[in-house]
């Protein structure tokens, strides 16, 4: 059902009627749609709440605190988490600090090559992570280099250093230039002029690239899999657990993470509103 | 003065160096082991060796055929099916969206706030057997009394669809957002009916979203196997299911790196061949 299928051509008199309807039917859908993305995420939810009989968390069989008072009662989901916590927190610091020099490079330079450097950039994004993982594997394989904590860590910095060029970029591309030559025509060096000005403007887009940096590294699956060795990051212990059932604790460590990321977004949108009010009226 | 310049020339370079020499160790270098792995020969007991073994490929493709099918077939289902659903839901939100414009877009990304195994985990409880879901089309009649969701292709279209409509929404949202409404006033002034201004004026400029959206989710779609091995069963595994177990589970190297990159050169190919056919539809229409 598309947009177009809902608006087929009528006389243009009862024009009124069916703009209505067409505006209620888009609402109506826009709603389905709203459910049909949201409901995976209250099932979730919901059963971190529950106490299943057997070792299935499949079925609603009752309400229970027990989960979230005893959510360290099941063994290594706590080092799992503890170590992508880890991974997470130096990866997405490494790659934030390489992917912002890179995107300053690319929006305040012209220089040559700057083609291939976008399609480098560009390239890890759109080849499937099976691809990404596999021939890491093959790099450490063929080197002989044991898999583990530390080839977690470097595929984590890869495969985020381009989400955070682009986020970092996306804020530049915006940026006044005029504001650095004023601050280097009052005196300032370009050390000076880039950490009183350049850095504060940008610090927005290079905490976001982090925050982003930071829960892909905890979401990702597929990469880590193959580059783990023996190690057991937090999705790595879900996909451990759900082959013989994955227990309810599983649920609520997800509920958390949605509950932090939810919060951090909704925290970041409120700031950037009330920054561009405050632009706004000094404008 | 000449020194100075090429000296003022370094910056961007040295800007660059750490961040794409990670690149291109991490990134260039290892798909440069995954094309010499996929080319040797030998089993894991006996070491393998560099043979320019180009039947693995020949292999592959013989012997994965019906994976490598259902990869582009499923992937492929779930790229409509996203479109689909996210189309009207962007354009609702641009248009519409208002004030909440912000809000209704935290709701899009919502599913990548939970972890991706864990999301996936809850399409099993909704879909499974017990479940409200099936109950009901088995009272409707739309499934047998015996009828499954869970473990069939529907269950992993479904799954997939869902892990990746995210990246067909916000590409779509983008385009959209930018049209300006006066282009469809416009339009209608000039007696254009609702749904001329939308066939001429707004899916014409949306078009950049549909293709940045349909590609964000067919390549990782493509890619995918924990759908397939979630909510399916061995009758709908994927090819990513095949690389996967023979890398991590047969340690058969050489084949899963030749699979790999089969599937790389199907998806370059099909990306190639939809961009020609999107861009030249974009130019005569």
């Amino acid at each position: 059902m598309s947009v177009a299928a809902q608006t087929a051509p009528l006389p243009r008199r009862r024009a009124g009627v069916l703009a209505f309807l067409r505006a209620h039917a888009l609402t109506a859908y826009a709603i389905l749609a709203f459910v049909y993305l949201l409901l995976p995420i209250a099932v979730a939810i919901a059963f971190s709440f529950n106490s299943p009989k057997g070792r299935f968390n499949y079925t609603w069989q009752g309400f229970t605190l027990d989960n979230w008072r005893h959510w360290d009662a099941v063994a290594g989901l706590r080092d799992s988490i503890v170590l992508s916590i880890q991974v997470a927190a130096i990866s997405s610091v490494v790659a934030t600090a390489l992917g912002t020099l890179i995107a300053l490079a690319l929006v305040r330079y012209r220089f040559g090559g700057r083609g291939s450097t976008n399609f480098l950039i560009f390239l890890p994004m759109s080849t499937p992570e099976i691809v990404l993982g596999a021939s890491l594997l093959a790099l450490f394989l063929n080197l002989q280099f044991a898999t583990g904590f530390t080839t977690i860590v470097i595929s984590h910095i890869m495969f985020n250093i381009s989400y955070v060029v682009v986020t970092v970029k996306a804020r530049l591309v915006g940026f006044d230039r005029h504001l650095e030559e004023a601050a280097m025509d009052l005196g300032a060096n370009e050390w000076t002029t880039f950490r009183k000005v350049t850095l504060p403007l940008i610090a927005p887009g290079i905490l976001a690239a982090l925050f982003l940096a930071f829960a892909l590294s905890v979401d990702d699956f597929v990469i880590t899999y193959f580059n783990a060795g023996s190690e057991t990051t937090f999705p790595l212990f879900v996909w451990g657990a759900a082959r013989v059932g994955a227990p309810p604790q599983v649920n609520v460590i997800g509920t958390a993470i949605f509950v932090l990321a939810l919060t951090a977004m909704t925290a970041n949108i409120l700031l950037q509103t009330r920054r561009a009010r405050q632009l706004k009226g000094a404008a | 003065m000449a020194w100075f310049h090429r000296h003022k020339g370094l910056t961007p370079y040295l800007l660059l160096a750490p961040g794409l020499a990670w690149l291109a160790a991490f990134f260039v270098v290892p798909l440069g082991f995954l094309a010499y792995q996929s080319l040797q020969s030998g089993t894991f007991d006996f070491g393998f060796s560099f043979t320019w073994e180009l039947y693995n490929y020949w292999d592959a493709i013989s012997r994965y055929r019906d994976h490598l099918v259902r990869s582009f077939v499923y992937a492929g289902l779930a790229t409509v099916i996203a479109l689909v659903v996210s189309y009207p839901l962007a354009y609702w939100i641009a248009f519409r969206g208002g004030r909440w414009k912000n809000f209704f877009l935290l709701l899009i990304i919502a599913p990548f706030f939970v972890t991706y195994l864990i999301r996936t985990l809850a399409w099993q409880t909704i879909l499974a057997d017990e479940g409200t879901v099936v109950g009901v089309l088995r009272d409707l009649h739309i499934l047998e009394p015996d009828g499954r969701l869970l473990a069939t292709s529907t269950a992993v279209v479904a799954g997939i669809t869902y892990n990746f409509l995210p990246f067909m929404a916000l590409p779509l949202y983008v385009a959209l957002e930018q049209i300006d409404p006066r282009l469809i006033e416009a339009a209608q002034d000039l007696y254009a009916s609702r749904a001329k201004a939308f066939l001429r004026v707004t899916l014409p400029l949306s078009l950049p979203g549909v293709f940045a959206g349909t590609l964000l989710t067919f390549i990782p779609a493509a890619g995918d196997f924990i759908n397939a091995q979630l909510l399916g069963t061995p009758n709908q595994h994927m090819i990513g299911n095949v690389i996967q177990s023979k890398f991590l589970e047969l340690i058969d190297y050489p084949e899963a790196a030749a699979l790999s990159f089969v599937l790389m050169a199907f998806i370059l190919v099909g990306v190639f061949a939809y961009s020609r056919a999107l861009g030249s539809e974009r130019l005569t229409g």
